[in-house]
């Protein structure tokens, strides 16, 4: 099978591999890469757990073929963490246990991200819209929603 | 899986590529590589076409024309297209919005296609390669169609004029028991002067409901006045079965959610 190259930004670093063609994003990225942190739930685009940031827009890595990011600027739930400190995020998730087996919580990060970047004020209508395309099995999403709306006071008052 | 990507920079040159067996247009992906994640093998391959002219969207003159990699959230965002937000917002959650295409609903199979519901509904033109076909006739002939589709075109309607409903279990996201597009002009006295009504999941495809349509015509929109119309809506229709509800079901509601979408 044909390699073909693929070079795109992720979390800020430049990236090139050689890919078999048809190859998805989040394969790519799990697999070549070693980013594990965007999940295979479903390869199916129902779960939402290999959601990702593409240029800014909130994606399904397992629906995206690689070679479509070429020149691509990616982001995933691993690049948060600023030298050893927790993105505002992922310290809202811990503190109201918003992660119990942990698999939805990348993907759901990289939803409430893409929300907070944009309404840094969301109602909980915004964060139960934004977080609507992930599942979670476990949490019965409460404390999701919670936590993201925990985040964006801590955003807005960071600002104050 | 063994699957390769051919990128063309025209939709032109990739008509050509289209042509040979087990290839397939690629869209925003979120039909075709969910196939070939799922064990898919007829496709082996997959073309794309990168020209920026298909993600456009142009408004003027009371004209629209969407390209077809305009994607779902683009439609739902866009300042002049307020009358299809509805519609554009009633596909999938926020990331499968970011990525599905017109292009792709107008193939994608009931219980899919709530975005090609409301262009039926607009009399929309479907635009080849090869010119333009009406929306209807396009998506009789959808599956044995191998051309891309570069556009689609419409006439801008008024916000009152157009109505759209997606009905679903899981709020707010959730595959359709059915969705509804209403395209309705109305003379001075408040009465129907001309009526488009189109229905997702009546059939394996978006359909017409005629016989509603002309019920309809010279009718007030008070729920004695569209009571005919209601009736026969069901006129034609073959809903189609699936997890979400039977046949049987989505007929039966299919008259109270379009007196809801009439009425108010
Ligand atoms: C989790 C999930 C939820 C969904 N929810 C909904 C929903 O609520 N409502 C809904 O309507 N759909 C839904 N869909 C289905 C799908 O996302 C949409 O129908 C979408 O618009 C399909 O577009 P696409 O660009 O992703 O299509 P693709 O997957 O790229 O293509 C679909 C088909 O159309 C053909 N095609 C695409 N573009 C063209 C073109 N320009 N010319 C010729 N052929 C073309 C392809 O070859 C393929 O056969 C959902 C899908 C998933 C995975
Ligand atoms: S793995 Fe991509 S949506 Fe489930
Ligand atoms: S924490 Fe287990 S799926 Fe969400």
């Amino acid at each position: 099978m044909a390699k073909v190259p693929v070079q795109f930004t992720l979390n800020g670093s430049e990236k090139a591999e050689f890919i078999e063609s048809g190859t998805t994003l989040l394969n790519a990225l799990r697999d070549k890469i070693g980013d594990t942190s965007p999940k295979g739930g479903c390869h199916q685009g129902t779960c939402g757990a290999c959601s990702v940031i593409i240029d800014g827009e909130l994606r399904l890595s397992c629906l995206t073929l690689a070679e479509t990011c070429n020149g691509a600027d990616i982001k995933t739930t691993a690049g948060l963490a600023e030298g050893g400190v927790l993105h505002p995020l992922q310290r809202a998730f811990l503190d109201a246990f918003a992660t119990q087996c942990g698999f939805c919580t990348p993907g759901m990060i990289m939803a409430a991200k893409v929300l907070l970047d944009r309404t840094p004020n969301p109602s909980r209508e915004d964060v139960v819209e934004a977080l609507s395309g992930n599942i979670c099995r476990c949490t019965g999403y409460e404390p999701i929603i919670q936590a993201v709306l925990v985040a964006a006071r801590a955003n807005s008052q960071n600002a104050a | 899986m063994s699957l390769v990507l051919q990128t063309f920079s025209s939709a032109k040159d990739a008509n050509a590529a289209l042509q040979a067996p087990g290839t397939r247009y690629l869209g925003g992906g979120t039909l075709v590589v969910r196939a070939t994640n799922e064990g898919d093998v007829s496709t082996s391959s997959l073309v794309r076409v990168t020209d920026p002219g298909l993600s456009q969207i142009a408004v003027a003159g009371g004209k629209v024309r969407l390209g077809a990699s305009v994607t779902m959230a683009a439609i739902a965002s866009h300042p002049e297209l307020a009358a299809l937000a509805p519609a554009g917002r009633a596909v999938g959650g926020p990331a499968i919005r970011n990525m599905a295409t017109v292009g792709g609903n107008l193939f994608a199979p009931a219980p899919y296609g709530d975005f090609a519901v409301a262009l039926l509904a607009l009399d929309a033109t479907v635009v080849t390669e090869g010119g333009e076909t009406p929306i209807e006739t396009f998506l009789a002939g959808r599956d044995t169609s191998r051309a891309i589709v570069t556009a689609v075109g419409f006439s801008l309607p008024t916000a009152e004029s157009f109505r759209f409903l997606k009905v679903s279990r899981i709020k707010p996201k959730g595959v359709s028991v059915l969705s509804i597009a209403a395209l309705l002009e109305l003379a001075a006295d408040g009465t129907v002067s001309s009526a488009r009504i189109a229905l997702g999941c009546m059939a394996d495809r978006p359909i017409r409901a005629t016989a509603a349509e002309k019920a309809l015509l010279g009718c007030k929109l008070t729920p004695r006045e569209i009571a005919p119309a209601l009736a026969a809506a069901g006129e034609g229709i073959a809903p189609i079965t699936d997890p979400i509800a039977s046949a049987w079901y989505r007929a039966e509601v299919l008259p109270v959610h379009l007196g809801r979408l009439l009425s108010n």
